[in-house]
């Protein structure tokens, strides 16, 4: 059942459930944060609609820099400001950015750790039709290797918002990674949210869990469809929304696996190096469960519906029933 | 803005000297790094950090400072020099170039040395940067000069590109590059690497205010500033034409001296020209 301490949205099993897409959720939280504070400033490589920068764009046209499509000029562009005590946000889609500039996001904002607000849209598979080219899987494992750099992926759009919001009052250099789809919203704008703090979502109505499922950004649904599932079949299950990848919230991570002493993550993005290698590397050395990776698996995406890339790709509800089934015989 | 008096002239050529002998030392201290690049701007950071730039070497994070901003990082031994010569720090410290824990890292960074404004080193992001700050200034209304110093051979990156294709849009008239025109690159020469060609022109077509330079003649750069401070409503580059490696006959023009340090009797030999120099 959802973890109504968190104020959950208590129609997300609904069939008619609401589905915003987390970059929306950012454009708002990027007006508010503009509006909050006139250090906020924007920059678009001429993606400014598909970002929704352009909520803040459009109303605060003199603090917005246009690009052009130029990447690397983006970000560095982007650190300069910052050195000049500016909280800039450099929006695009994550294939790009961090894809195609991760070298000056390393060197002039990682390295100068200047506060840079990195905002990757169009992540993971959900990007359909585009096809693989569009569909960043491994901005995730690009940005979680470099030090200073925080890195947050919303479950939905409230708190792709609040994510928004709260890395604004902050000084470290950030990654967010946001979806283009409308997705279900899980959230409620009464949750509590924190920067690394991860939070349980699902529990077992009575007793303890037999299994852990970690999932990060608008996939968590799917996460939670399946704890439905499994809760159905007799499995209980806990569900935890890693929304921050880095720094990690180690603590919750090893209470889970502690309770649970089986772990699936679930993660719209290449298995290697994602968010379920940052929970192995953890769990690998403090506390050694068996771990199932729902992910894709070392290959490129392609054109299609989302759902059918989905189901193609192996990162389904039945998929992540499936590892949960598995991860469960392997318990030690 | 100071017009340059004979005697200032005199006086900076000394301090470039002095500057010029400082990276030698330290270089052939630190057994690695980069001799050419910084022994030919050694006349512009002189006349940059003794008569242009805002800046308090006393009060080195005063907010109203101008921002130089090193693009090519491999050249630092020439700014690690003008800032002990102007006295941020002690003189005795250059020798800890390229050392475990030495404030003055092979490249520069920030985290060691919070005095320089950018951490830097791979190539082709500085312009960007000091595009950036400049933008700042125009939005917020603020008087500090940004100055950028790059390479040629860093005009291979498309990222330098894209920020002279931005400054030329924003038109930025609080922003001055300066352009190490040295012809040597880590290959060879730059028109055989790849060529660059006329320099002034494409800046121009990018809608900057631009001009070439003799960048060992301290009266000609100091008018090109000048003239690029009152510009109005453009960027402006002052292609300043260098010697690799200027002061030492040997190593003049030679692009081997690119990324190697002196030996101990290269060092000598160096430093003994160099003091005959202003006899």
């Amino acid at each position: 059942m959802l973890n109504q301490d968190l104020k959950l949205n208590t129609k997300v099993f609904n069939d008619d459930v609401e589905k915003i897409a987390t970059r929306q959720g950012f454009g708002e939280g990027l007006l508010k944060a503009g509006e909050e504070n006139e250090n906020i400033v924007a920059l678009s490589a001429d993606l400014t609609e598909s970002t929704k920068a352009n909520l803040f764009a459009d109303r605060f046209p003199e603090r917005f820099i246009q690009v052009g499509v130029a990447e690397q000029n983006l970000v560095s562009v982007a650190s300069g400001m910052a050195l000049m005590g500016k909280i800039p946000f450099a929006t695009s889609y994550a294939i790009f950015n961090p894809g195609r500039n991760w070298e000056q996001i390393r060197t002039t904002i990682c390295y100068n750790n200047q506060p840079v607000k990195i905002i990757g849209s169009h992540g993971g598979l959900s990007v359909g039709p585009d096809g693989g080219s569009h569909q960043m899987l491994e901005d995730i494992a690009l940005t979680r290797v470099i030090p200073n750099l925080v890195v947050i992926s919303p479950c939905d759009a409230i708190e792709a918002k609040k994510a928004t919001v709260e890395c604004a009052k902050t000084q470290d250099p950030t990654y967010i990674r946001l979806a283009r789809n409308n997705t279900p919203i899980i959230t409620t704008d009464e949750t509590q949210f924190e920067i690394g703090k991860a939070q349980i979502v699902f529990v077992p109505e009575v007793g303890l869990a037999h299994v852990g499922i970690i999932a990060t950004g608008p996939i968590l649904y799917k996460a939670l469809i399946a704890a439905h599932e499994l809760e159905k079949m007799g499995t209980k299950v806990k569900v935890m929304n890693l929304s921050t990848i880095k720094p990690l919230d180690t603590e919750a991570v090893i209470t889970l696996a502690k309770e649970t002493k089986a772990i699936v993550t679930v993660e719209d993005h290449q298995i290697a190096g994602g968010m379920g290698s940052a929970v192995a590397e953890c769990l690998a050395s403090n506390y050694i469960v068996p771990i199932e990776f729902v992910g894709v698996d070392n290959k490129f995406g392609q054109s299609g519906t989302p759902s059918e890339l989905e189901k193609y790709y192996k990162i389904d509800t039945p998929d992540i029933i499936e590892k949960a089934q598995k991860v469960l015989k392997r318990k030690f | 803005m100071e017009t340059l008096t004979d005697a200032k002239i005199k006086e900076l050529k000394v301090i470039a000297n002095n500057i010029r002998k400082s990276i030698v030392e330290m270089l052939c201290e630190a057994g690695s790094g980069h001799t050419a690049g910084p022994l030919g701007m050694a006349d512009i950071f002189t006349l940059l950090y003794f008569h242009i730039l805002k800046h308090d070497p006393k009060n080195p994070l005063w907010v109203n400072r101008d921002r130089l901003v090193l693009s090519n990082g491999h050249i630092c031994p020439v700014l690690y020099a003008a800032m002990a010569e102007s006295g941020y720090f002690g003189k005795e410290e250059l020798k800890t170039l390229r050392k475990f824990g030495s404030r003055l890292q092979g490249h520069p960074h920030r985290e060691f040395m919070p005095w320089v404004e950018t951490s830097s080193g791979p190539l082709g992001s500085g312009l960007s940067q000091a595009v950036g700050m400049a933008i700042v200034e125009k939005i917020y209304g603020g008087h500090r000069t940004i100055y950028a110093i790059l390479s040629d051979g860093e005009h291979d990156e498309g990222n330098t590109w894209e920020a002279i294709m931005l400054a030329g849009k924003e038109k930025l008239s609080n922003l001055i590059v300066i352009v190490d025109r040295n012809k040597i690159q880590i290959e060879g020469n730059t028109e055989r690497v790849m060529p660059l060609g006329n320099l002034k022109e494409k800046y121009e077509s990018f809608g900057w205010n631009a001009e070439d330079v003799d960048g060992h003649n301290f009266f000609e750069i100091n008018s090109a500033i000048y003239k690029a401070k009152i510009n109005k409503g453009t960027p402006s580059v002052i292609i300043a034409h260098t010697i690799p490696g200027k002061g030492v006959k040997e190593w003049e023009n030679d692009y081997r001296w690119h990324g190697i340090a002196p030996n101990k009797e290269q060092a000598q030999m160096a430093l003994e020209e160099l003091d005959k120099e202003l006899k």
